[in-house]
């Protein structure tokens, strides 16, 4: 979007602006939003191509927004019809005619492609209403899917920027730091270390100048928090830096962000230039006398850099490995200068927090964990998707509640928090609150947020290998518990996933693990065993069947799984036949088929083919 | 040596990066290069280590180091495969084994005839569309063994 942006000299400047575009706003023109982020990966751009379209040909006065996620990625592309609060799922461009005659011109909802509740099988008109947003609650995520990311206007609207002519007005750095303190806030990357201690070591340290760095590094498999506010809501990460770069008194600003994350990084460079033409960043924000600038740096496909001594190597030109802390990077980070560095989701809730006030956010969430946690929920759940709920909120309304449980109704088997630094948790802990201390007692971290759902058909010794395999891909090498440790970590789940382990490999596994969780020189090494040890401890019957019995209860590990045809079901179509590599099925047409085993090679060629549910997997 | 020697010229690209920002500068001008001309040239590494003034070794230590660059031309159309635990879960690696075989790649990346090279990436993000994979900026949802045969057979017809 291009907007013509000038230079605003002070904070009534600002308050003048953002009063004037509240005012503008005629609340009863129709204003669609549709994501532009996620939702392209569904067609959303070929929805909002028809609507821009249409709106054209019949010449109607409707704003069209390309927003943000809206977290409902399981009914992607999703778009809501404003002033109405009208919600729509999987919409085609052929749906897009029936909702400009209807929702637009008449205001009314088109009844098939609004939300249907599976429990009541009533539609749902309002995005409100629907239960995957109703047990939400929105501080990080609250302009995603709402507005323009790339319009520092429409931000500013909302509020935005107000924080920062806050801090930098009425408040001296000390009064920051001391707001965030008293929030509770913790860094959401995943270790959860109070905000407000950091920054207050930050501005303790001496050196010159003091970095401000910005993790979006977001490599936990499975996790897209940080992705969604970036492409959704970028100012709010530039805005939250910025006042930390003033609490801790840094001129410098770093983004680290992963490259894998394409809009993310154009939105965020957009961002920048346009918060830099206001002088909302750059010299002498809004004619305080603070100066601060922020660059962009692009990861380059390394899972530990998100590690925060390696994140430092990365940016600086060389290989991202990790070294020993003290010193901590608060103390000497970038080019040996006290660098302090916090994650998005972290930085996305200062403004909040200084608008409303410490007292405000320390009223959400539980005793050591205050505020709310973004999620990426996926994996075997129905409603997949972004979802903000309070901190102390049950796993199992999480799961279920929002949600909406398990697809195909199968049973739910392990939920898994922090990737491959995390935990599996079982379902008799699932009444268990998501907070810091609660998911370490059990084993668990909260991590960054991503959360994975496993049923019966995910098998518990398969899912650890994978998550070794790739700690053993992303381990830099340099600390031998971390790099030979895991890879014998690793070679044991092989072997039990095929069908070779011993009763004694599952000690060894143990004493491996603990060991390294001991020894580990970062992070990505101290946290590696837990998926094992997690996995030993609650779902040991899965370990002992693979090893005792050669079977695979979830019918996944494939040395101990066999292909067969059901002949009762079988109608001799030759589908399998025509798609099987190995040519290992045969039968006559309109006679049953048989697969030979010594042929097989287990590809599932002939399962996903199958239109009649002949071939079972045993 | 070799700015002169060097056949391919990024002339354009050191601009972006001055001569004094040295290391600092590295890890984006290497992503510019391959952005541009799909790998590292070992010509364009050269003109890097004068222009920045890092030796070549640090240079390829850092290439090494990450799994984004590529010192080998790649295919003209980039698979990326995802391998995040949703992808996993949902199948992810009977997918995988499909496209690799169905390709005759066989511990290769890049068929023989440049048309595909296969990246194992650790998540896109899109893990609402699990099992998934991108080809060029498109993606593909939702992935069956038979159903990536076809999408890849499109790709080759």
């Amino acid at each position: 979007m291009h907007e013509d942006l000038q230079r605003i000299n002070d904070t009534k400047d600002l308050q003048d602006l953002r009063e004037r575009l509240k005012r503008e706003r005629d609340k009863d023109k129709v204003r669609i939003r549709i994501c532009m982020t996620g939702c392209r990966a569904h067609g959303a751009e070929e929805v909002m191509k028809a609507f821009e379209e249409e709106v054209e040909k019949r010449k109607l006065g409707v704003e069209i927004v390309a927003t943000g996620c809206h977290g409902f990625c399981a009914q992607a592309p999703v778009l809501v019809v404003d002033p109405y609060g009208i919600f729509y799922g999987s919409v085609s461009p052929d749906d897009v005619p029936e909702i400009i005659s209807e929702t637009v011109e008449k205001g009314k909802p088109v009844e098939r492609l609004l939300y249907t509740d599976p429990a009541s099988g009533k539609t749902i008109r309002n995005a409100r209403d629907v239960p995957f947003y109703k047990n939400q609650k929105k501080i990080v995520l609250r302009n995603c899917g709402e507005i323009d990311p790339t319009s520092i206007l429409q931000y500013i609207e909302r509020d935005g920027y107000a924080a920062l002519a806050k801090a930098l007005n009425e408040m001296d750095p000390e009064a920051v730091i001391g707001e965030i303190a008293s929030s509770g806030l913790r860094g959401r990357g995943g270790a959860g270390f109070p905000t407000g201690r950091k920054w207050s070591f930050a501005r303790a340290a001496s050196g010159d100048p003091k970095y401000m760095v910005c993790n979006a590094d977001e490599g936990d498999p499975g996790a897209f928090m940080d992705r969604a506010v970036l492409e959704g809501d970028p100012h709010t990460a530039i805005e939250g830096m910025t006042i930390a770069a003033y609490a801790i008194g840094a001129s410098e600003g770093y983004v680290y962000v992963r490259a894998e994350y394409p809009i993310a990084v154009e939105h965020l460079k957009k961002a920048l230039q346009d918060a830099q033409a206001l002088g909302l960043l750059g010299e002498n924000i809004l004619g305080s006398g603070f100066s601060f600038r922020i660059k962009i740096k692009k990861g380059s496909g390394a899972f530990v850099c998100g590690e925060e001594t390696a994140l430092i190597a990365s940016l600086e030109g060389r290989r991202g490995m990790p070294r020993p802390r003290p010193p901590f990077p608060v103390q000497s980070g970038v080019w040996g200068k006290p660098t302090c560095i916090n994650n998005v989701e972290t930085l996305a809730n200062v403004a909040p927090i200084i608008l409303n006030g410490g007292k405000w956010y320390s009223g959400i969430g539980t005793e050591k964990s205050k505020g709310t946690k973004v999620f990426a929920l996926a994996g075997k759940v129905n409603n997949t998707g972004l979802v903000e709920v309070p901190m102390g909120i049950t796993l199992k309304e999480v799961v279920f509640a929002v949600g909406g449980g398990i697809p195909d109704q199968r049973a739910f088997k392990a939920v898994l928090t922090g990737g491959p630094s995390g935990g599996c948790i079982p379902e008799d802990l699932l009444d268990l609150p998501v907070d810091y201390e609660s998911l370490a007692k059990v084993g668990a971290i909260m991590g960054s947020g991503g959360m994975i759902v496993a049923d019966d058909r995910t098998c518990m010794v398969d899912l650890s290998r994978f998550f070794m395999d790739f700690i053993q891909d992303e381990s830099c090498g340099k600390c031998v518990p971390c790099r030979i440790g895991t890879k014998r970590m690793l070679e044991i789940l092989i072997d039990v996933c095929n069908g070779r382990g011993t009763v004694e490999d599952l000690q060894v596994l143990e004493d491996l693990a603990y060991s390294i969780k001991d020894s580990a020189l970062c992070g990505l090494g101290q946290t590696a065993p837990n998926p094992v040890l997690t996995t030993l401890k609650y779902f040991k019957d899965e370990y002992l069947a693979h090893i005792e019995q050669g079977t695979c209860p979830a019918k996944v590990c494939k040395a101990l799984i066999q292909y067969r045809i059901i002949p009762d079901k079988c109608t001799g179509c030759g589908a399998c036949l025509k798609v099987c590599p190995t040519a290992a099925i045969t039968g006559e047409k309109k006679e049953v088929h048989d697969i030979a085993q010594e042929k097989c090679i287990k590809c599932g060629m002939c399962y996903s083919t199958c239109r009649f549910e002949a071939i079972e997997v045993v | 040596m070799s700015v002169q020697t060097s056949a391919i010229d990024i002339s354009h690209l050191l601009e972006r990066y001055p001569s004094h920002e040295g290391q600092e500068a590295l890890m984006g001008l290497l992503q510019d290069i391959q952005e541009e001309l799909g790998y590292l040239p070992v010509g364009a590494l050269e003109t890097v280590s004068s222009h920045l003034n890092i030796p070549l070794s640090h240079i390829y230590g850092v290439i090494s180091f990450y799994s984004q660059f590529s010192l080998t031309p790649r295919g003209k159309n980039i698979i990326k495969m995802c391998m995040g635990t949703a992808c996993h879960i949902r199948g992810g690696q009977m997918v995988l084994e499909e496209i690799r075989s169905y390709l005759g790649l066989d511990g290769k990346d890049t068929t023989d005839d440049r048309l595909f090279s296969l990246e194992v990436v650790r998540c896109l993000g899109t893990c609402f569309l699990a099992p998934v994979m991108m080809i060029g900026n498109k993606y593909y949802g939702k992935l069956t063994t038979a159903k990536v045969r076809k999408i890849l057979k499109n790709y080759q017809d």
